[in-house]
């Protein structure tokens, strides 16, 4: 079997077994790189030279019996929103073209830890402000399943990189379905955290009450085990929460005898896509067999998610990028009269249409005498969505849906209209609203041949019910890759 | 000026705060650091950084709550300011508009006329201070440094309650009192640690409506406070008076030239769009926190006069002095714990340190010495070991560089000279060679004798008995 | 389209986030704007007036440092990412007249 099929976790115990190495699997991923990348564009950055050296550097301690945990040696990538010491992280925006961090962000250093070699930073939507992965400044990524079309995003070179067997798995960010969107159009496994669960330092933040670092990998078992590895109590990060249990991988247990699905009517109607419909039943259907019990349920709601969403991370990302300045790192215009035309010069050049979209919207809805009319009401209809999710888990251990109501669309066809492109938002952003842990499996594919998603929602703290379920799932289809075919 | 107007005043009052760390993360706040040496990736707004809230910073504001009787807030958050500026890291800083720390206290100020008046403290909240922006002439360049973004502030908001640049002055007195007693701060305005915005306007007097109020800055003593508000109220009652409007708006002081000028720009929007920071989580404060804090509050000068003078017995005036700085009451109940003279020690700050403390131009919080050398000189002087002149000298070394008098006496041979052998001789021969002073005294001078005093004084190079000479000389010319 | 975006709101706003648009940019953003606000106003139709604003989901609070100095000098790495130093500062343009 060809190296670069191998899960994570199998590449893993190859390596402790000493059947093959870190270097190898490094080499093998950079080649895949060379082979491929030319389409599918999953990078902003590679380190080439870095990752063999690091990759030397672990193969020395793996033999050395100082590296023995699951991760030892297995390369991975890194959405290039998470600061890496001595490596440029972009954001994928001109305005941080020549930034490279001085400290690396704590879920990666956690990685570092457990023997990680990072590749390098993968392309994603400008600041993580997208749902296609072409508001990059540095080009667009394409669906390593076909390339005509998008690979999602904003996490789409995190998903691709995986789907594409550049690297082994990958960490993306989800503020609003970053990482299961993605996933579900790559055909991948990923999985958004618990709101405080991964420390958010070092990641460079877009709406900081909604992102989350998580897992994207080619299972349940692989995303069950970085989690493992990237989740901590963090006194870095003040919204860290500490956890009574860092332990994911327990869930991998193939059992759902007696769990209790909910299934919110609302997600299967008007905009959803009749084969991913078919699939997400289908893959209902899958766990009924194994003894879960579904049922149908209103959850109440779910069109007023997406609006509350905009008003909020909008009115966070405008503050949180003000940093943007050209002042203190990153790009700084030339030719400007005075300071206040310096930023708006290195302002308007520097971010992209999307992003200055979502800063003007975001600095109106905080402007004076706006301010109780949208942001309290977002944050008012945010509490009102957390007790329509409080109630549903009072009833079920988990919710289950599409990821997307769509297969990937093709590329060109979603940023001319920002709100058409918004609800296909619909099945994610109300989970990060609410915090909760959502999951995104890959259920079938469409009649294109692309890949579909289903989505395990969990309760706060949750994570490992939708694990086990999805693990219980994976267990009735084989993984596929695009180059299966 | 036909109509009489009444000044309307109120203040925002910035402190720093003295904690080891900045509000933020784990730089040190000392000062004078060369630029950006005392920075993290927190206080410069690296991207992916976040804050972690410095519990000291929460105490002291809820001491200064208490000590200005304001309610505390059990359930409070921090806010974001969102400006551009580059002394701003992160272009927001992070402070407390919806839910500050503390809210509606008072303190008490004394009138000129000798009453009480009650100052209402709006409230109190916990900010972050800006960096510095120094500015090159040659370059035409702004340079930052960040030494002092991040460093822990709280602002207190009075109500406009005060009607005169010396309530004024009172009320700030009042205030960095009971900080620097509470340690708190250190509240010295000349080096901005504390630092004041008066809000001001101007109404006809009995009118219940108040004027339109503009807000002054950049005010770094109390005479530039002073001279400021004056300056304000005339500008103020010369546009009412010429038929013209007050416009609110910020105004910077320039006490050089006397005079303030308009903050305008067109940048500068003061749309501030405060949001609830999502980085940082609620405060909740319990009240065992409140009780354990009020615990600990010191005994605050009010109470300490009133002691003083049951305990000590030294007159009122020495107390006012002695009190007016924590450092200095400090200092004499120290030395006074030592020495048991509560009147030598008061003298000696009331008259040699407060005359020095003036000479070096230094404020009473300034005072270097030890209560252990100060006691120390008090019983060389009681023990007429030296006699006042010299103690004055070796105080002067005290003062300066806290020396032990008892060594400095040795060394220095400075002992008062008691050998009254050895005294009588010298003035045996300056009797002798001095017939001119003799022949006057004895004509009834009396006053002559002070010569030979001096003489016999300058002989034995000041450490004689100055009364052993004149019991001697005395004899000596009477005989 | 309910709400009609002005060019002095599009000017302010632009005063406030310090963005600098075209003509064309502006005209995109009223519209932009606008019908992201017709699409935001569909909140009005839920009475939240007994909910109050959520800001953290968690109950998480009081997470604080004590205060002890842990960060040494660190100019070096502070300024690397500089687009401008001089003397160990930053420099921007300058900012008083």
């Amino acid at each position: 079997m060809d190296l670069l099929e191998l899960t994570a976790v199998a590449l893993g115990q190859k390596i402790q077994k000493k059947e093959t190495s870190a270097v190898e699997a490094t080499q093998a991923v950079l080649n895949q790189i060379d082979k491929v990348e030319g389409t599918v564009h999953s990078y902003v950055t590679v380190d080439q030279e870095g990752a063999i050296k690091k990759a030397k550097q672990v193969q020395e301690k793996i033999e050395a019996g100082q590296l023995t945990g699951p991760l030892a040696g297995v390369p991975v990538a890194i959405k290039d929103n998470m600061c890496t010491e001595g490596m440029r992280t972009t954001c994928s925006s001109k305005i941080l073209e020549n930034f490279v961090p001085t400290y690396t962000a704590e879920a990666v250093l956690n990685l570092e830890k457990a023997g990680a070699v990072i590749i390098g930073k993968t392309n994603m939507d400008e600041f993580a402000m997208g749902s296609t992965t072409e508001t990059s400044a540095y080009g667009i990524t394409t669906n390593p399943w076909n390339k005509e079309h998008v690979p999602g995003g904003s996490s789409g070179g995190s998903c691709a990189a995986v789907a594409a067997n550049e690297c082994f798995y990958a960490l993306g960010s989800d503020t609003g379905g970053s990482i299961r969107q993605p996933s579900s159009f790559c055909g991948v496994t990923g999985i958004k955290p618990t709101y405080g669960t991964v420390s958010r330092y070092g990641l460079i933040a877009y709406g900081s009450s909604l992102d989350q670092i998580g897992p994207v990998a080619k299972d349940v078992t692989d995303c069950a085990t970085i989690l493992n590895t990237i989740a901590s109590y963090d006194k870095k990060d003040s919204t860290s929460y500490q956890r009574e249990s860092y332990d994911f991988t327990k869930a991998l247990v193939d059992d759902v005898k007696g769990m209790k699905i909910g299934i919110p009517k609302g997600y299967f109607g008007e905009g959803l896509d009749s084969e991913v419909s078919n699939a997400v039943m289908a893959a209902a259907k899958e766990l009924e067999k194994k003894g879960a019990i579904l049922e149908e349920f209103d959850l109440g709601l779910v069109e007023y998610a997406i609006p509350a969403y905009y008003v909020i991370a909008d009115a966070e990302a405008s503050s949180n990028l003000s940093r943007f300045d050209g002042v203190k790192y990153g790009y700084r215009a030339e030719d400007y009269k005075g300071l206040h035309h310096m930023y708006k010069k290195t302002r308007s050049e520097g971010f992209g249409p999307e992003v200055k979209r979502r800063i003007m919207l975001g600095s109106f809805v905080l402007s004076s005498g706006y301010y109780d009319a949208y942001y309290l009401k977002a944050l008012r209809t945010k509490a009102l969505i957390k007790q329509e999710f409080d109630k549903a888990f009072a009833k079920y251990d988990m919710i289950l849906g599409p990821a997307a109501p769509t297969t990937a669309p093709k590329v060109g066809a979603s940023l001319a209209d920002p709100i058409k492109m918004y609800l296909g938002d619909i099945y994610t952003i109300s989970v990060n609203l609410a915090g909760l842990p959502g999951i995104s499996v890959p259920c079938g594919m469409d009649s294109k041949g692309l890949p579909i998603g289903l989505q395990l929602i969990g309760d706060c703290f949750q994570e490992n019910k939708i694990l086990q379920a999805a693990y219980a799932f994976e267990q009735t289809r084989a993984y596929k890759s695009p180059f299966d075919k | 000026m036909s109509k009489q107007y009444e000044t309307v005043i109120g203040l925002e009052v910035h402190v720093e705060l003295a904690t080891k760390t900045k509000i933020f993360c784990g730089c040190s706040t000392e000062f004078g650091g060369a630029p950006n040496t005392h920075t993290c990736p927190v206080c410069t707004g690296m991207p992916g950084s976040l804050p972690v809230l410095n519990k000291q910073v929460v105490e002291y504001a809820i001491a200064v709550g208490l000590a200005t009787n304001c309610k505390i807030t059990q359930n409070g958050k921090f806010d974001r300011k969102n400006y551009f500026y580059p002394d701003n890291p992160q272009n927001y800083q992070i402070s407390q508009l919806y839910l500050p720390i503390c809210r509606d206290g008072h303190v008490d100020i004394e009138t000129e006329e000798g009453g009480k008046k009650a100052i209402g403290i709006h409230e109190i909240h916990m900010e972050e201070d800006a960096g510095k922006l120094v500015h090159d002439e040659w370059s035409g360049c702004s340079l930052v440094d960040f030494n002092r973004s991040g460093v822990p502030l709280i602002e207190i908001v009075s109500e406009p309650d005060m009607r005169s640049a010396e309530e004024v002055i009172a009320y700030l007195e009042k205030l960095r009192l009971l900080i620097q007693y509470l340690g708190a701060s250190d509240c010295k305005l000349n080096e901005g640690s504390m630092r004041a915005d008066v809000n001001l306007s101007v109404r006809e007097v009995g009118a219940k409506k108040f004027g339109t109020r503009t807000e002054m800055k950049n005010l770094n003593s109390f005479k530039a406070i002073a001279r400021a508000i004056e300056s304000e109220k005339e500008r103020q009652i010369d546009l009412l008076e010429s038929g013209e409007e007050v416009i609110q708006e910020t105004r910077r002081w320039d006490d050089v030239k006397e005079y303030s000028y308009a903050m305008r720009s067109k940048e500068d929007a003061q749309d501030y769009r405060y949001f609830p920071d999502p980085d940082l989580v609620p405060i909740i404060i319990s009240d065992e926190m409140i009780a354990e804090i009020k615990a600990k509050q010191p005994e605050f000068r009010d109470e300490k006069m009133e002691r003083y003078e049951k305990e000590y017995g030294i007159p009122a005036y020495d107390i006012s002095v002695i009190t007016s700085s924590k450092h200095m009451a400090d200092l004499f109940e120290q030395t006074v714990a030592i020495c048991n003279s509560p009147k030598k020690v008061s003298n000696w700050l009331m008259v040699e340190t407060m005359r020095l403390l003036k000479e070096h131009d230094m404020e009473p919080e300034q005072i270097n010495f030890s209560p252990e050398n100060l006691a120390k000189l008090i019983s060389l002087t009681e023990a007429n070991t030296i006699n006042s002149t010299v103690a004055k000298e070796v105080f002067e070394q005290v003062f300066a560089h806290d020396i032990d008098p008892e060594k400095y006496v040795e060394e220095h041979g400075l002992k008062t000279v008691n050998d009254e052998g050895a005294l009588r001789s010298t003035i045996e021969a300056i009797v002798a060679a001095n017939p001119k002073s003799v022949e006057d005294y004895k004509a009834g001078k009396k006053k002559a004798i002070g010569f030979l005093v001096g003489q016999t004084m300058k002989e034995m190079k000041g450490k004689a008995d100055p009364a052993m000479v004149n019991k001697i000389l005395i004899e000596l010319l009477e005989a | 389209m309910a709400n009609i975006i002005s060019d002095e709101t599009i000017e302010y706003v632009g005063i406030l986030a310090k963005l600098e648009l075209s003509e064309e940019e502006k005209e995109q953003a009223k519209k932009d704007m606008g019908e992201m606000l017709d699409y935001i106003d569909q909140l009005n139709a839920l009475d939240t007036s007994s909910v109050e604003p959520m800001s953290h989901v968690f109950s998480v609070h009081n997470v604080f440092r004590e205060d002890v100095v842990t960060n040494e000098d660190d100019r070096e790495n502070i300024l690397k990412n500089a687009p401008e130093e001089q003397e160990g500062s930053f420099v921007v343009p300058k900012t008083v007249e």
